[in-house]
């Protein structure tokens, strides 16, 4: 079983970005569950999602505590929750960063999703949208199919821009 | 078509393909996304049920039952402090013989304030007359209240059907959803006893002691014929759909030493824990019952068991355990876990079947004395 924990603060589409890889993880093929952490969510707060991808139907519901791979949308959240807590030996890091980052003993992926979000206008109530081009860099990073990642987000989301910035950031992301 | 969804969108998918003539329904969480869901399907004109949107629970059960008293299929769907508030009217939906469907998203009491999974709140409504059913998966959840509708409205039955998911783990969990054209599978509702406006009768009269009781008897009669109904349901449902459903959900029970009994979602995370066991060579395996009413016989005889409440009852103990140890005149090993949400791993229930002491009852988390 894969295990996926994504970190967000409130409001930055972590659910949506758990929920789209997982679709595109059953449309590869495999079996999947996405579930947030439900707490007292409030906008900007920190919050986290989990991902179940395996070869059977997933029979876990507790948390994930030894990730594979943690995500994290919002770097201003290193330094305020331990992002990589319970990260596996050699596990991944992947981080929405404008600059390449590092991180000791873990193979470390960066890249811009907040300036591709700005470049493709892709803006809601002031925010720039995360949850969809993050598909791309996960699909860049071997997680998933990238025409299952195009797929999981049509199906979700109408506008063409969310497959144009999950392109750019198949593209861009620095491994 | 294969989706994927939430436990509650399942629920809403359920609802949308059994066509309810009436859903009447006030929001809570974690529930609200099932009605918000049916809610949109109505507004959207892609299910012509009447949405009643109520103010609050008990009207929403009222509601229900005056629908279902004209022989028109009804659902609703609470969690709850929500299903508290019914408490009178599912009484009365049972008694009078309405079968109405409801999903309930098992939430705890408060206080403190709670949103998340605990069955106290469906179990405390275990005397009511409901059917009640247990779901450990979306797919589950959405076949089961397919389901639900046939056994509810079923002649031998007309008991009123409680299918329930637990909070957030089970109502937001996002998982493939095969979801089916259910055809003919729930028969249209022919409810006997209707009301006729061209053949007048008197509901709910005074009912004096020489009666009464023959009414509470046939609620019992047909809570025992509904163990057939749900049987030929769930063997009808297979034949169809090729999923299979029965009282209780057994994994690698047949020559285990030792079994783990829980509802709902425990009753998965306890098989990762079953696998786990079986590695290290201990026979163990998890039965997770799904029916609590009818409450079947369960196939024990010769194993440890060690049960796992989600619920509790004061003064007394964890109901699951203590319904078992009844049913089967055996005693068990009870463990009092997940309440109000609390995280209960597949390593946490091998550490209690590990740790089993029978006749026993520990609260998970909670050192006696301290």
């Amino acid at each position: 079983m894969f295990e996926v924990r994504i970190h967000s603060r409130g409001g930055e589409g972590g659910v949506t970005a758990a929920r789209l890889l997982a679709i595109a993880a059953i449309r590869d093929g495999k079996y999947a569950s996405a579930c947030p952490f439900y707490g007292a969510e409030r906008r900007g707060a920190p919050v986290v999602s989990f991902v179940r991808i395996d070869d059977r139907p997933v029979r876990v519901y507790s948390q994930i505590r030894t990730p594979d791979l943690v995500v994290v949308l919002d770097a201003s959240l290193v330094g305020v929750v331990d992002v990589l807590s319970g990260l596996k030996a050699g596990g991944t890091i992947l981080i929405n960063s404008a600059h390449t980052r590092e991180f000791a003993g873990y193979r470390t992926c960066s890249v811009d999703l907040t300036g591709i979000a700005l470049r493709e206008n892709l803006i809601m109530a002031g925010s720039p949208i995360l949850d969809t081009s993050v598909l791309g860099a996960l699909a860049r990073i071997g997680i998933i199919s990238q025409n299952s990642a195009k797929k999981a987000i049509t199906e979700v989301f109408t506008d063409e821009r969310n497959v144009r910035a999950a392109d750019a950031a198949y593209r861009e992301v620095v491994i | 078509m294969l989706m994927v969804a939430t436990g509650n969108r399942a629920v809403a998918e359920a609802v949308r393909e059994a066509k309810p003539v009436v859903i009447a329904a006030y929001p809570i969480t974690p529930q609200t996304g099932i009605v918000e869901q049916i809610a949109e399907y109505v507004s959207h004109g892609v299910l012509l049920s009447r949405y009643i949107p109520v103010e609050s629970e008990h009207s929403a059960m009222a509601a229900c039952i005056g629908a279902s008293a004209t022989g028109a299929r009804t659902f609703t769907a609470t969690s709850s402090q929500g299903l508290l508030y019914m408490h009178e009217m599912t009484n009365w939906a049972a008694g009078a013989r309405l079968p109405v469907v409801m999903a309930n998203v098992n939430r705890a009491l408060g206080p403190g304030w709670n949103i998340w999974a605990e069955h106290t709140d469906a179990i405390q409504e275990r005397d009511t007359g409901w059917l009640q059913v247990y779901t450990g998966t979306v797919q589950e959840a959405y076949d089961t209240t397919l389901m639900a509708f046939c056994i509810a409205e079923h002649n031998d039955v007309l008991l009123p059907v409680m299918v329930n998911l637990d909070g957030f783990l089970l109502s937001h969990d996002m998982q493939p959803l095969e979801t089916v054209d259910c055809g003919d599978f729930i028969p249209p509702l022919h409810l006997p006893h209707a009301i006729d406006p061209q053949n007048p009768i008197a509901y709910g009269p005074l009912t004096g002691p020489d009666q009464y009781y023959k009414f509470r008897w046939d609620i019992e009669r047909s809570m025992r014929d509904s163990v057939n109904v749900i049987g030929q349901t769930q063997a009808e449902f297979a034949r169809r759909f090729g999923r299979k459903y029965g009282f209780t959900d057994d994994y690698r029970c047949d020559d285990a030493d030792a079994v783990v009994v829980s509802l709902g979602t425990l009753g998965k995370e306890a098989e990762v824990a079953i696998d786990a066991l079986r590695s290290e060579g201990i026979k163990a395996g998890s039965m997770r019952v799904r029916w609590l009413r009818p409450f079947p016989k369960l196939d024990l005889a010769g194993r440890e068991v060690v049960v796992i409440d989600r619920d509790y009852s004061f003064g007394f103990g964890g109901v699951l355990a203590h319904e078992i140890k009844a049913k089967n005149h055996i005693d068990v090993c009870s463990v009092i876990a997940g309440l109000g949400g609390q995280e209960v791993t597949y390593d946490d229930i091998a550490g209690f079947i590990k740790n089993r002491r029978i006749g026993e009852e520990s609260w998970f988390g909670v050192t006696p004395g301290v």
